[in-house]
């Protein structure tokens, strides 16, 4: 059988996974009794229709572009890291410390500092699990899930124990000094007119674009790249080729957990001002569907990114207006994950039939 | 540390043993059979919703009635507690299937369709309970016949009275689930089906190389898809024992990795059935230990925060996939997708 024209494997594919996703999601929505008709509108007016829709759209998607990059990194090197919930705990935690330890004169250094404590931080939760993988060949997927569960006591610890101010009840760092609050889009002027009121989107976005442009450039136009791809590909080629298995799996995975750690820049020092508990809220495990569905490349990872952020801030507007409950966007994430990741040969197996029949009817 | 204390600590440990047992042979079953299972835990958890909200309706309803026929007397055939488990099981072969289709008859990714399920078992789980319940993604606390009720093994005051071996068959052998059972005597069977049956030796086949089998005529299709169902009903027994025997009622999210730890036993155990049990009794242990800071404390001689014992089976799952695992080879079709050639 012919291979799928270009456009139509780029395109084509993930939107019909797409649209089963969204039809099983339809029915699980009738079959608790209520309208996925409406459930579609509330989400759209939530996220897409005000002002402060799209202010918390854009934040979410600012924070699943990093971890849907993190999971891309890792898996152009043929690795699944699943342990972005913890590298983004943890770069969190690197965050807070160096917002509350560091005097920062001014935002821009105190968001420089930042983002190394948060990629530092990130790179080494996912360090300990790369050397294993790399020098033993303990499996990855394992081990980062088992410290994804040992960063979420970690960090409770932390927050319990050592963060939290004296006298405070909640597990919940002191807040952070005025001078390492980033700009959110209501104070940057001309962003301003489009965002009148206070929204969580802030600078940290075009931090995420620019990573998603660097990231293109390292995978596709750097040797760090060409060997991180080539080892995916086949590792035994690669080891021919003199790539050093043990290295390149270090690298792929170091970025990929220096990545996630990223995305603490954006919640908890552009929004929250302090050090929460479950800081991530999961965004580590979306960026792997968000991988998935942006098919591994950066412009993808971004465009996928946003459509998360959509069903992210609209399902929580169901659980807001509606009587379906928060976790149905938990649901559709999975729902999407399955079709654009494991059924993905289902719809092309079908595509592949009507092409087949296509251009004979062009021909003819 | 006294004996009781050891005793209470052993007793607890095979409570915890159990899920990681079942679900770990449920993960062998896959596993040799070549498909990687990472979604053990989906399956454990949509059978533990299931198991007690089926549970809780079928105590709180007196009488059965489908299409105006009355099915009372086909209620009365089990207490609820049964019928929660068989539909428990069956939730979880749903989830094998679709596992199955993805990667068997798709040849999809085997570690994405488990991840993707364990993910949709997770928002499931809580939508269903709350839309049914409306107790914010729980179900209702089970009682009574919903419930496993602990089994006292014949003898136990009899034997108790011996010095040493008594107080140990009383409390930790005697007064488990009978599920606690069951699980244990699944090792000798899981055992027997692979080593000893034509059965077992085409499913190890299937699981190291496909296209022998298929030589020989044998649809390694078909087999794989028995694989899962075994996997299905083994997780099914883990997720019905974890939210009606070892607690009563579902919470959301209850499984807390068990399935993942699962896995790491199966690692550990080097996908041998035996060593399994051993392996699922070691992190069973771990995770007694987490549960008793007390003693924790007396051994080490200082207080251990409570978040670092909640660490503790994780860490020492790392440590011991890290090092003291030798030699782990894994079936050697496993993650690939079987392609039949024309």
């Amino acid at each position: 059988m012919r291979p799928l024209p270009k456009w139509a494997d780029l395109v084509l594919v993930p939107l019909i996974s797409l649209t089963l996703a969204a039809l099983v999601a339809a029915l699980v929505i009738l079959s608790i009794g209520e309208s996925p008709w409406f459930a579609l509108t509330t989400m759209v007016k939530g996220s897409l229709m005000t002002a402060s829709g799209w202010g918390h759209t854009l934040f979410y998607t600012t924070s699943f572009i990093f971890t849907g990059l993190a999971v891309t990194v890792a898996f152009h090197a043929g690795l699944f890291n699943i342990g972005g919930e913890g590298q983004a705990q943890l770069g969190g935690l690197g965050v807070a410390l160096a917002c509350l330890y560091i005097p920062w004169p001014h935002w821009t250094l105190a968001l420089l500092g930042a983002t190394i404590a948060a990629a530092a931080f990130g790179a080494a939760w996912i360090a300990i699990p790369a050397w294993l993988q790399a020098k033993r060949g303990s499996h990855i997927v394992i081990t980062t899930i088992m410290f994804n569960y040992i960063a979420a006591s970690l960090l409770m610890f932390m927050l319990v124990d050592v963060l939290r101010p004296i006298g405070s009840q909640d597990p919940s760092s002191a807040r952070f000094p005025p001078e390492a609050a980033l700009p959110r889009f209501n104070q940057i002027p001309g962003l301003d007119l489009l965002f009148p009121r206070t929204v969580p989107v802030n600078v940290t976005l075009f931090l995420a674009l620019a990573a998603a442009a660097l990231i293109w450039l390292l995978l596709w136009h750097s040797r760090t790249g060409f060997r991180i791809r080539a080892f995916g590909k086949s590792e035994g080629a690669a080891r021919y080729a003199g790539i050093g298995a043990v290295k390149t799996t270090m690298v792929a995975l170091l970025i990929s957990g220096a990545l996630a750690g990223l995305m603490s820049v954006n919640n908890v020092m552009g929004d929250a001002g302090r050090l929460l508990g479950n800081s991530a809220a999961g965004a580590g495990f979306i960026g792997i569907a968000v991988a998935l569905m942006g098919r591994n490349h950066p412009l993808g990872v971004v465009l996928a990114a946003f459509l998360f952020g959509f069903i992210f801030q609209g399902g929580s507007e169901l659980g807001f207006m509606t009587s379906i409950p928060i976790e149905m966007r938990v649901v559709i994430q999975g729902l999407v994950i399955l079709f654009t990741g494991a059924l993905d040969m289902m719809v092309r197996m079908g595509l592949e039939r009507v092409f087949v029949r296509l251009p004979q009817a062009k021909a003819a | 540390m006294d004996y009781a204390s050891v005793l209470q600590l052993l007793d607890s440990t095979v409570r915890l043993a159990t899920p990681l047992l079942l679900a770990c042979l449920a993960g062998l079953w896959s596993e040799r059979a070549g498909i990687f299972d990472i979604g053990l835990e989906g399956k454990m958890l949509i059978a533990a919703m299931t198991s007690a909200a089926i549970a809780a309706l079928t105590a709180a309803t007196p009488t059965w009635a489908l299409f105006g026929l009355d099915l009372t007397w086909a209620k009365a055939l089990f207490p609820p507690v049964i019928w929660g488990l068989i539909a428990g099981i069956l939730a979880s072969i749903v989830f094998a299937m679709i596992h199955g289709i993805a990667s068997i008859t798709f040849r999809g990714n085997q570690l994405i369709s488990g991840f993707a399920l364990n993910f949709i078992a997770a928002g499931l789980t809580v939508l269903i309970a709350q839309s049914i319940f409306g107790q914010g993604g729980r179900t209702p606390q089970l009682a009574g016949d919903a419930r496993f009720s602990p089994v006292t093994l014949p003898f136990t005051e009899t034997i108790r009275r011996i010095p040493g071996f008594g107080p140990f068959y009383a409390e930790v052998i005697s007064g488990h689930a009978i599920l606690v059972y069951l699980a244990f005597a699944i090792v000798p069977l899981t055992w027997g089906l692979m080593y000893r049956t034509r059965y077992g030796l085409r499913l190890r086949a299937v699981g190291e190389n496909p296209a022998a089998v298929d030589t020989a005529g044998i649809s390694v299709v078909r087999l794989r898809y028995s694989a899962l169902i075994i996997t299905g009903i083994l997780c099914g027994l883990a997720g019905a024992y974890m939210s009606t025997a070892l607690q009563a009622g579902f919470g959301r999210d209850m499984t807390a990795g068990r399935g993942y730890i699962a896995l790491a036993a199966l690692i550990f155990a080097k996908w041998r059935p035996v060593a399994a049990l051993w392996a699922c009794l070691l992190f069973g242990f771990f995770q007694a230990l987490a549960l008793r800071p007390d003693i924790v404390t007396a051994i080490v001689q200082f207080r251990v925060p409570g978040p670092i014992l909640d660490a503790l089976p994780y860490i020492l799952t790392v440590l011991v996939l890290a090092g003291f695992i030798g030699k782990a080879i894994p079936p050697r079709a496993g993650g690939e997708p079987y392609v039949k050639e024309r």
